[in-house]
């Protein structure tokens, strides 16, 4: 047949494609996240900050152990004392997990994104697990070192941990399941919020402004406040001696993933609906 | 095959894009034409389902855009050649789209490669020009081989040979029986490019015309002449039905409304000697700006009119 130099619509071997799946926005966004230095970054400095600061904070309060009062030492918690270093480690993640979304906005990159992967909910849902399972790891990874370095650093000054012991097992796991629950957290408000600064000032306040002034309340305020607020309540999982007005650890993560959840929700519909 | 069926846009009192029906065939290059703030980008992000349209809808091969079971593979879209992460490699940029779409990682290679991105493939995004983002912006649009592309001012940035690399690519792809749509505010640009014309102003569609018919009819044509007798002639002219204005000089007249030829006879016909008598056609440029004077929405006052 002559006449048909134009192909009809389309070249020929479209036939042979397949619908995209989850499977592949989730390797997407894995290769996303591990192509950008911000990611290597902040997960080192997850590391050096749960780790390193962890052992001073171990060697330093190890060694005023003995001239503690009564009361401090009943409530002496080598173990959380070790993973102390991890909660300030927490601002890295949470600044990492706000970047991996508000970064695409300030860029102009979440439309390239969108226009790759229109049905949204599948670019929220796999960013957030991909960057929950390399929190995952590399928090648990951190936290068994924080545990495994500061208890060597404690003991011969004062009582330390072992992880047999009743409760240490779950709170040094427990670090990384915080941090992990904080990483899809950070996801949704730079999904929420859109503007990088925004949602990390966000972060900070939700971290520690806003525990901070709960201390200055009266005992009356404050003891439900800082029972209840997420980012404290989670911070039972990490504790082996529970203080008074606190959750129970499973509770106390529970309502870390209750908050998270919401604000997840919030921050899913959102993206749904506005133009981008 | 593109779509569109009473699409309008309002951003609060504003509307971008109002009432807008059109359908974009395979096979030709189809040029988008308007003004700064016609609508075009908006329209485009439509299509694309960027933007939810305000009433109306839009479909790409018979489906709303967030329908499409693999996005990359049926549309190639370059709305903003900025619109990526600074710190990630050109290849890597490519790589997590890909991936996105189960498009396969040798296929990257292959659009770097057309979009001759080769040597820059392991640098940083933000330590490409402006004409090298864009071309990655192209490749990436390449990238699952679709029969529909999208491009927003393509040629913005780029240097001759870009320009003209992007002229071919578009030709080509049309070619090939895929759908080509171009943006651009440039008519001279689309006269080189374009099969078919969109054109837009103020949200609103103004013509959808082949470039041939548009320039035949909006395109208004003149007769410049110099004569002694320039006077004389003009109102004959003006018995014969022809608009006669006066030219840059007391023997010069501008004469509309009769071509060159008739022109001539009528002077030869009463002894009236010429010593120019040159058919002026305006520019399509020109023929645009008329088209849609109205319609532009930043005019600098006492340029235009």
């Amino acid at each position: 047949m002559t006449g048909t130099a134009i192909a009809p619509a389309g070249p020929d071997h479209r036939a042979a494609f397949r619908p995209a799946t989850f499977g592949d926005v989730l390797r997407s966004e894995w290769t996303k996240l591990r192509s950008v230095r911000s990611t290597f970054w902040a997960l080192t400095v997850t590391v050096v900050l749960g780790v390193g600061l962890g052992a001073v904070i171990s060697a330093a309060t190890a060694h005023g152990y003995a001239r503690s009062s009564v009361s401090g030492k009943l409530s002496w918690d080598p173990t959380a004392v070790s993973l102390d270093g991890i909660g300030i480690a927490t601002l890295a993640i949470a600044v990492l997990g706000v970047l991996c979304i508000s970064s695409e906005y300030s860029s102009g990159m979440i439309r390239t994104s969108l226009i790759a992967v229109p049905k949204r909910g599948r670019v929220l849902a796999a960013k957030s697990l991909v960057f929950a399972v390399v929190t995952f790891v590399v928090g648990e990874v951190t936290s068994f070192a924080a545990f495994f370095a500061g208890q060597a650093l404690i003991s011969g000054h004062a009582p330390h941990a072992a992880l047999g012991d009743p409760g240490v097992a779950r709170a040094v796991a427990g670090a990384g399941l915080a941090l992990t629950a904080l990483a899809v957290l950070s996801v949704a408000a730079g999904t929420l919020l859109r503007h990088p600064a925004a949602a990390i000032a966000a972060m900070i306040a939700v971290l520690f402004i806003l525990p901070g002034i709960a201390q200055a309340l009266p005992d009356s305020w404050r003891n439900p406040v800082t029972e209840f607020w997420p980012t404290l309540a989670v911070g039972q999982l990490t504790t082996v001696h529970q203080s008074a007005h606190t959750l129970q650890p499973w509770p106390g993560f529970g309502v870390m993933c209750l908050f998270t959840a919401i604000v997840y929700a919030i921050a899913w519909t959102l993206l749904d609906r506005r133009d981008a | 095959m593109i779509e569109a069926h009473g699409l309008v846009k309002r951003y609060g009192s504003t509307t971008a894009v109002n009432d807008l029906s059109f359908s974009i065939r395979p096979g030709m290059v189809t040029g988008f034409l308007g003004p700064n703030g016609a609508g075009k980008t908006t329209t485009m992000r439509m299509i694309l389902g960027l933007d939810v349209p305000t009433q109306g809808s839009v479909t790409v091969a018979g489906r709303s855009y967030r329908d499409l079971p693999a996005p990359l593979r049926e549309v190639g879209a370059l709305l903003d050649a900025r619109a990526l992460h600074g710190g990630r490699r050109a290849f890597d940029h490519l790589l997590c789209l890909a991936r996105s779409n189960g498009i396969p990682r040798r296929r990257v290679d292959e659009v770097l490669h057309i979009a001759g991105l080769q040597g820059v493939a392991r640098r940083r995004a933000k330590g490409l020009s402006l004409g090298m983002s864009q071309r990655l912006g192209i490749a990436a649009a390449l990238l699952g081989d679709p029969a529909v592309l999208i491009f927003d001012e393509p040629v913005n940035g780029l240097d001759p040979d870009g320009i003209h690399w992007v002229r071919t690519l578009m030709r080509a792809q049309a070619a090939q029986g895929r759908t080509v749509l171009v943006s651009s505010h440039l008519m001279s640009e689309m006269a080189l490019t374009a099969d078919h014309l969109l054109v837009i102003g103020k949200g609103q569609l103004i013509a959808d015309t082949s470039v041939e018919e548009f320039v035949r009819s909006s395109s208004r044509q003149s007769v410049h002449v110099r004569s002694p007798r320039a006077a004389e002639l003009a109102a004959r002219c003006r018995q014969a039905g022809a608009t006669v204005r006066a030219g840059t000089g007391p023997d010069v007249i501008e004469i509309t409304g009769m071509d060159s030829a008739e022109a001539g006879r009528l002077a030869a016909a009463h002894g009236i000697a010429l010593s120019e008598l040159i058919p002026v056609r305006a520019s399509l440029e020109e023929a645009f700006m008329e088209l849609t004077r109205d319609s532009v929405e930043y005019q600098a006052a006492g340029v235009t009119r």
